[in-house]
């Protein structure tokens, strides 16, 4: 198979299921049979690809067969296909995990069109190298998700999803007024070209003013401090399924966007730009887990926890070294799989003892063994202790931390990280062990529990495997920061020919005017 | 407002004349100012109106398919006309051309069908459950003669 076609299957096989189960509205059996072909479908195109760019280096390919300056070009490199093959490993859990989870009434209004709709979002934010079709993919990734969200109509569904739409329309407006600056100062919208075309800008200033345009923008996406509020009131109102998904993808596609236009952008004023950063990493680790210790309701734990530990991922990006950055698409891996897996399993305590409150749920260590292993995984995994994935995670950005001499950030990251061992045992000391007061009902596993636990398992068992093979991953995350510090094969790929910042310099002395790259 | 007869008259003359029109809207659009999306919505436009002369249970069977149904014969008539030059060897969405009988063809104006079937979809789609789960604008009890596809049947 051809490169282009190769590229653009993560995006195809969701529209075509898309359409597919539209087109099968009322045939609910085979919805469900396509929705979880078509994600392995994305996982199997995903993995073609990884091996296609560790044999061939960063494939990118234009749509409708423009050439680079002039048609939307969609990258893969190594930090893309990572996630996507994580998007769609959560997408197959999910698949079968939503079999018995989300009700006739949910599939009837046009669940798994919305959900096929929403990876052909995220899918494509992944691939993109153009900033305005990245909005285009935000902007199809959070239609869906609107939808999603308050797909069911319950009154605490529309109130999370009101808060949700209204920030995330805000977020996109910033997002559009920095394309628009940007589109301005440089004449090009192309990532590559931009990434050449910036340190030529004289106005620095304006190029900082849309750089924070992008960081308020990608960090309302991202749940980062100040700008998190809008989640934890949203994730804890959908069905477990829905908010798994959101869970472990939505906000890491802000993180993403962050990690792509922060390498291969706005690396001009390093020490302002970065240095706040750092910061909101800081602050965003310590509030989510401190507003996480005081709640009840499992779910909310769990969305706060999201947040802190979005501050991990933003830390190694911070601190803009290699190690740093190795440590960051580490984290990212390690967290999805792990956070997915949580809200998982509170989907699947729900559905046996009908309660999300920590206050009600009670004795599943003795009632249900099994999913008490399976809680333990991603909850001591969450909280980084050895030897899980979070631990090596945890590790790799301590040592970077420590390295760059930002001891301070360190000692955040270790305090934060006993914080999440706190609010784990919480979770198991309210939620797993035994009651006082009554007996449990130890009675035969559900059939909807017992087809819920196969994807549970299963992403425990991811999740020891990057664990134990942490080195191979580490190597993985190795190449796409060595690709996000050093752009020039990113530029390369896209581009088409190797050019030195010298070539771009004396076109903008022909042109006369900044950024005169299509001035060929 | 309620099924007035003035109203009812001249939607049965406007409507096959605006759907006519958003046809001409669509295909006009290749080159000059129009397409799928502006025609989509005039087709839209003609099926709302005929629900408000008539009422949306009328417009439903005029319409003989489902909003939804037509939302997914759009995406896949726009998911065809991208994946038609994949097929062929070409890069994705490019646009590929025939000339049958003398006139230019080409997927884009494929893609464009694609668009004014979702429009339609979309549109009908949101003016329908407005009218039935709602503000009940339209008129709701079918008028004796508010049927006038079935009244000349079953002359």
């Amino acid at each position: 198979m051809d490169s282009h076609t190769l590229l653009l299957l993560p995006l195809l096989i969701p529209f075509v299921v898309a359409v597919a189960t539209l087109a099968l509205r009322t045939r609910p059996g085979l919805q469900k049979a396509l929705n979880l072909i078509g994600m392995t479908g994305i996982l199997a195109a995903s993995i073609a690809l990884l091996v296609r760019i560790g044999n061939e280096g960063i494939q990118a390919t234009g749509l409708g067969g423009w050439p680079a300056p002039f048609g939307i070009m969609m990258v893969a490199d190594h930090l893309s296909v990572i996630m996507l093959i994580v998007s769609a490993l959560i997408g197959v859990a999910v698949a079968i995990y939503a079999i018995p989870n989300v009700d006739a009434q949910r599939v009837g209004f046009g669940f798994y069109p919305f959900m096929n709709l929403l990876m052909v979002g995220i899918n494509g934010a992944f691939l993109t190298g153009d900033l305005f079709n990245l909005y285009v993919w935000f902007e199809v990734m959070l239609i869906s998700s609107f939808v999603l969200i308050v797909l069911g109509n319950t009154e605490e569904q529309l109130a999370g999803g009101i808060k949700y739409v209204v920030i995330n329309l805000v977020s996109s407006l910033f997002f559009l007024a920095g394309v628009g600056m940007i589109y301005g100062l440089t004449g090009t919208l192309n990532m590559a070209e931009l990434a050449m075309a910036l340190p030529q800008v004289e106005q620095e200033g304006l190029v900082t003013v849309v750089a924070m345009l992008f960081l308020v923008s990608f960090g309302i996406k991202a749940a980062l401090f100040p700008l998190f509020f809008w989640l934890p009131a949203s994730y804890h109102t959908p069905p477990a399924a829905v908010s798994a998904f959101f869970a472990g993808l939505l906000t890491k596609v802000g993180v993403y966007a962050l990690i792509r236009v922060f390498t291969l952008l706005f690396t001009q004023d390093v020490g302002f730009t970065h240095g706040l950063l750092l910061w909101a990493a800081g602050l965003t680790m310590v509030s989510g887990v401190l507003a996480a210790a005081i709640q009840t309701d499992f779910r909310k734990i769990l969305s706060f926890h999201i947040i802190s530990q979005i501050g991990y991922m933003i830390m190694g990006l911070a601190l803009f070294t290699p190690l740093a950055l190795i440590g960051a698409v580490f984290y990212i891996v390690h967290h999805i799989i792990v956070k997915a897996n949580l809200f998982l399993v509170s989907g699947a305590a729900n559905q046996l003892q009908g309660t999300f409150s920590l206050k009600k749920l009670k004795g599943l260590y003795a009632a249900h063994p099994l999913m008490a292993v399976l809680f333990v995984i991603p909850a001591f995994s969450l909280a980084g202790f050895p030897p899980l994935s979070g631990f090596w995670a945890k590790l790799i950005l301590a040592k970077a931390g420590i390295e760059a001499g930002a001891y301070w950030i360190v000692a955040v990251a270790m305090a934060v990280g006993l914080f999440t061992m706190y609010s784990m045992s919480k979770v198991w000391v309210n939620a797993f062990l035994p009651g006082t007061d009554e007996d449990v009902d130890a009675g035969r596993t559900p059939t909807a529990v017992r087809v819920m636990y196969l994807p549970i398992g299963a992403l425990a068992a991811a999740t020891i495997f990057i664990s134990v093979f942490a080195g191979p991953v580490y190597e993985m995350a190795e190449q796409s920061a060595d690709e996000l510090m050093n752009s020039s094969a990113y530029i390369e790929a896209v581009t088409g020919h190797e050019e030195s910042v010298a070539d771009s310099a004396t076109r903008v002395d022909l042109d006369g005017r900044a950024g005169g790259v299509h001035a060929q | 407002m309620r099924n007035s007869l003035i109203l009812r008259t001249a939607a049965r003359l406007l409507v096959p004349l605006i759907l006519l029109f958003s046809v001409f809207l669509m295909l006009r659009g290749h080159n000059e100012s129009g397409g799928g999306f502006i025609g989509g919505l005039v087709a839209g436009t003609a099926f709302a109106l005929y629900a408000m002369a008539y009422g949306t249970a009328a417009s439903r069977r005029a319409l003989r398919t489902t909003p939804q149904a037509l939302l997914a014969a759009g995406l896949a008539t726009a998911l065809l006309s991208a994946v038609i030059p994949l097929v062929q060897g070409g890069a994705m969405l490019q646009g590929l051309w025939a000339k049958p009988l003398g006139v230019k063809v080409g997927t884009p104006i494929l893609f464009d069908v694609g668009v004014y079937l979702i429009v339609i979809g979309i549109t009908l789609m949101i003016v329908y459950e407005l009218d039935e789960s709602g503000v009940q604008f339209f008129p709701q009890e079918p008028h004796p003669a508010s049927l006038p596809a079935e009244a000349e049947e079953a002359a």
